[in-house]
């Protein structure tokens, strides 16, 4: 509560005491309602939602609070579409931040984005209580001044506005009293009604004020309610470079809710934000006077800054791309003013999340500058830098182009700088998603990048820790940095890290996990950690993505652990589970568990137990498949779990065998060599030879015999030799 | 006037006002004569455009309404105060008038509102010059009620030395600080909004720049 008394002005010191019951009231009423997400409900709904609010939301604590809940999200989707104000919303933890949710990378870019969106809007659907209703002090002095000038804006002529106006910029406008004293007093409409006049400095004087309460959101809705925003898109057809910048910024201020970038675009606000940044096209005007005047920098900066306000909509980022908004954008990178290019990198990094602009950015040589501005003083230049190359590194061009350009080393660099943690999240994603590339994971091993890493697995932030585990995950792909991340001591942290909720962490976390249980040294250290028995709960986690990273984790574990078989075993109903999971409907998910199916079997005993769970019937269901990844993975399962009692039968008796040969018509050719070696466990017994004959697969087969690869020529060969015994035995039999 | 001294007149004025170039100055005086009308020229009488014609000016081509403050205009203008804007006078004033800098629209201004030229704006003046700036409630009891508040505000916000008139110093502050309140008593420039040529030099075709003056009579070559 301490916050809240610091923002009030000293006049009112004395009515602070008044205040603090009714609040307190509020306060207690609203925590009832919303029951889990205490104190910070009230706090989030203050107008400060900046930076402060930011750092304070991203303080290093092991609670994970969940953040990302498939389930909610689709509620969330539904409630905010209704767009109720004020609307209840059910959430388990603190709200997610866009930035937060712009890290969630998942295949459905577009939901996500919505997501983000609606869960910033719905931040702002909730109305903070208004003070002024409850209070029942008597209003503050600036309420009737306020309202004195307001009443002058509205009879008064241009001069008498001009000097109200004036006035009105000396109130402290950023305190939320006084915003809503202006809008409760009817100024908000006199002050849009005045920008549609043709006053020039009205319209100045307005636009000045406006701009200032518009980082109230209440008032941002008000606003846009009383159809301001199409009048402030017409002024920036202005002849006034004042005039221009003004409404851009007042813009800037306002489009930060769905409905408000719905606006701007479709009253064409897009394209005009657009020309605005057009310099080259500004210049060349002779000076004008001084009222009216202003650089054609400050303009562009406008423009920039409205324009990142309004990239947040997906339908906004294809406007501004369509109305040629990238190369202007490039063109004004190249600047060293950092007012300059904050906003244009915090555009483009929030474009940068689509396909289209990725190519673009490519081609306007962007990531050049980017990466020059990592070198940058500024920290929010950096952040925002490191964040557009985040975006755009999902390419491997760009990677390439980050490393050509060095940007890899001062990425490196910042990891040391944990204070800001905006940045510091930022700059992980950008080298988590740049570690994609092996070349860039050299440079970065060279560059000590690896060590500091492990150094964050603790006491950092989730949005922090994601990527540092995702980049740890990708790096360990090779085996020198396996060791030495265990040399670090990282192994202990990452399984650590296994228990948790968020669920983008827990794939990043157990794909590092299972990079490093590929050591064998490693292996025993997460086995001694119990870290196999973490990594098999987290196959009861409820997302799919979860339990197929799981289950991937898994099959290196199991190959790799002393005594898997016994280990396997202890786990009880592990068996169960996993055979369990080969009803589910995710192609990732069954490919992954077939894969660690193969593992498990490797081991007689196991076999025996999920031949008992039913896992035959269960992988031959499974059978009818196109999907190449299944395919590979369930032939492998197939071939090793022959290899106990009837099982190479039953396989027949299920009808796993024809679709089997099918698999051999693939283009993959991994394919191939695990359908081979399945059908030739297979073909040991003779009623799969008669289907297997049947269903053409000699002919395939015969072409893999001639294949350069080893262990499929051996196969194959061995799977037509079993069909010509069983051919040639029965010729015999009818001869005899 | 003949050639030769309407040559050197050109060259003195293009001289010292820094804002029009030769050609321009040129065109007003060719403007300044058509307005003036035939005149023979005769020693001891002076040749200039009076109040009425200069206001006459200020509203057809300015679309300046205000009597009092078009009077304090054409105060402005004649710096000799002999009740005729002469051709120098003209060329100055509208130099200012139309583009002047900061710092001498801000002299311009200041001196078209202190009414007295004692070099303070007292609260007096202002009231005068704002008396007419509010709608006239009908329910109010004392209509001058708004107005004195209106003089208290703009004192409060410009009035930075306390002694409760505005010297030039202060107004100088409060401009510099908010550009908006340079007309704050009045409308005493012209608004560009009504005739944005004239406030740009405008290369022709033969590379000379002329002015345009928005009247089918007063059009320059």
């Amino acid at each position: 509560m301490s916050k809240q008394e610091v923002r009030f002005s000293g006049e009112w010191k004395k009515r602070e005491a008044l205040k603090e019951a009714p609040k307190k009231e509020e306060a207690a009423a609203l925590q009832k309602a919303l029951p889990a997400s205490g104190k910070s409900v009230l706090e989030k709904n203050y107008i400060n939602l900046g930076k402060s609010q930011m750092t304070k939301r991203l303080q290093p604590s092991l609670n994970w609070k969940a953040t990302f809940d498939f389930k909610e999200h689709k509620s969330l989707l539904r409630d905010t579409q209704e767009e109720k104000h004020g609307g209840r919303l059910e959430r388990s933890g603190p709200p997610v931040s866009p930035r937060r949710s712009q890290l969630v990378r998942k295949s459905a870019e577009k939901i996500e984005e919505i997501i983000s969106e609606s869960s910033s809007e719905s931040e702002e659907d909730e109305e903070p209580p208004d003070h002024y209703q409850e209070a029942n002090a008597g209003l503050p002095s600036e309420y009737w001044q306020i309202q004195k000038l307001v009443k002058y804006l509205k009879g008064g002529n241009q001069t008498a506005t001009v000097i109200a106006l004036c006035s009105m910029q000396d109130f402290n406008l950023a305190q939320e009293t006084c915003q809503l004293a202006i809008r409760d007093v009817g100024g908000l409409e006199v002050l849009i009604n005045l920008l549609d006049t043709d006053e020039v400095k009205c319209k100045i004087g307005s636009l000045k004020i406006l701009k200032e309460i518009s980082h109230n959101p209440q008032i941002r809705r008000n606003i846009v309610d009383l159809g301001g925003l199409p009048i402030m898109v017409n002024i920036l057809d202005s002849p006034h470079k004042s005039l221009k910048c003004l409404a851009a910024e007042t813009i800037a201020n306002v489009a930060k809710f769905r409905r408000a970038r719905r606006a701007v675009r479709r009253h064409g606000g897009i394209t005009k934000l657009v020309a605005l940044l057009d310099c080259a096209q500004n210049s060349g005007e002779p000076a004008q006077s001084s009222l009216y005047d202003a650089r054609d920098v400050e303009v562009a900066r406008c423009g920039a800054l409205a324009l990142w306000s309004c990239s947040k909509s997906y339908e906004n980022k294809e406007a501004i791309r369509k109305a040629g908004g990238i190369p202007l954008l490039a063109g004004l990178l190249k600047t060293s003013h950092e007012n300059m290019l904050i906003p244009v990198v915090g555009t483009l990094q929030e474009c940068a999340s689509e396909e289209s602009y990725r190519t673009a950015i490519k081609a306007e040589r962007i990531i050049e500058n980017l990466v020059k501005n990592l070198n940058s003083e500024n920290e929010q230049l950096q952040e925002h830098c490191a964040m557009a190359i985040y975006q755009c590194a999902e390419d491997k061009e760009t990677r390439d182009l980050v490393r050509l350009h060095g940007g890899l080393k001062p990425l490196a660099s910042l990891l040391n700088n944990t204070d800001n943690k905006e940045r510091l999240a930022a700059v992980t994603g950008a080298i988590w998603k740049c570690s994609i590339s092996k070349e860039n994971v050299t440079k970065f091993r060279e560059y000590k990048a690896i060590e500091t890493l492990v150094g964050l697995l603790t006491d950092q932030p989730e949005e922090v820790l994601v990527n540092v585990v995702g980049a740890l995950g990708e790096c360990c792909q090779e085996y020198e940095n396996r060791v030495l991340v265990r040399k670090c001591g990282g192994i202990q942290p990452l399984v650590n890290l296994l228990i948790g909720i968020n669920q983008t962490l827990l794939v990043n976390v157990t794909k590092a996990v299972g990079a490093c249980a590929l050591e064998p040294e490693s292996m025993m250290i997460i086995d001694r950690l119990d870290g196999v028995r973490l990594l098999w709960s987290l196959l009861k986690n409820p997302h799919p993505d979860v339990k197929a990273s799981a289950a991937w984790a898994l099959c290196p574990c199991i190959q790799n652990a002393k005594d898997a078989g016994e280990m396997v075993r202890s786990f009880v109903g592990g068996l169960e589970l996993v055979v369990n999971l080969l009803r589910s409907d995710n192609k990732e998910v069954l490919a992954s568990v077939c894969a660690a199916i193969t593992n498990i079997a490797k081991d007689q005993e196991n076999l025996a137990v999920i031949t008992d769970h039913g896992v035959v019937p269960l992988l031959s269901k499974l059978a009818n498949t196109n999907n190449d990844k299944l395919r590979r993975h369930l032939a492998e399962a197939i071939s090793r779990c022959c290899m106990w009692g009837r099982n190479r039968a039953a396989f027949g008796e299920y009808k796993a065998v024809a679709p089997l040969v099918r698999y051999l018509k693939s283009n993959d050719t991994s394919v191939h060599q695990a359908t081979a070696q399945a059908l030739y466990q297979l073909s040991e017994d003779a009623d799969n030879c008669i289907i297997m004959h049947e269903n053409g697969a000699v002919k395939l087969l015969l072409d893999m015999v001639g294949s350069p690869d080893q262990d499929l020529q051996e196969a194959a060969a061995g799977c037509i030799y079993n069909i010509r015994k069983l051919a040639l035995a029965t010729e015999k039999a009818r001869y005899t | 006037m003949n050639r030769k001294k309407l040559q050197k007149l050109t060259d003195t004025l293009t001289k010292n006002c820094k804002h029009f170039n030769k050609f321009e100055v040129n065109c007003l005086i060719n403007l300044f004569y058509n307005l003036v009308g035939e005149v023979t020229e005769r020693q001891g009488i002076t040749i200039g455009l009076d109040r009425n014609a200069f206001r006459n000016i200020l509203h057809m081509t300015f679309g300046m309404t205000d009597d009092m403050i078009m009077d304090r205009v054409f105060r402005g203008f004649d710096k000799d105060n002999d009740g005729y804007v002469n051709i120098s006078e003209w060329i100055y004033g509208l130099s200012v008038f139309l583009r002047g800098t900061l710092e001498e629209k801000m002299k311009y201004c200041f001196e078209v509102f202190d009414l007295n030229g004692d070099g303070f704006i007292s609260k007096e003046e202002m009231f005068h010059m704002l008396k007419n700036s509010l709608l006239k409630q009908p329910s109010e009891e004392d209509p001058d009620e708004g107005i004195k508040d209106l003089v208290e505000i703009t004192l409060k916000k410009m009035d930075h030395d306390h002694d409760g008139k505005l010297s030039f110093t202060d107004y100088e502050q409060a401009v510099r600080e908010e550009t908006l309140l340079l007309e704050a008593f009045g409308p005493c420039l012209p608004d560009p909004k009504n005739h944005p040529q004239l406030f740009h030099s405008h290369p022709r075709a033969d590379g000379n720049s002329h002015l345009v003056w928005p009247r089918k009579d007063g059009n320059c070559i």
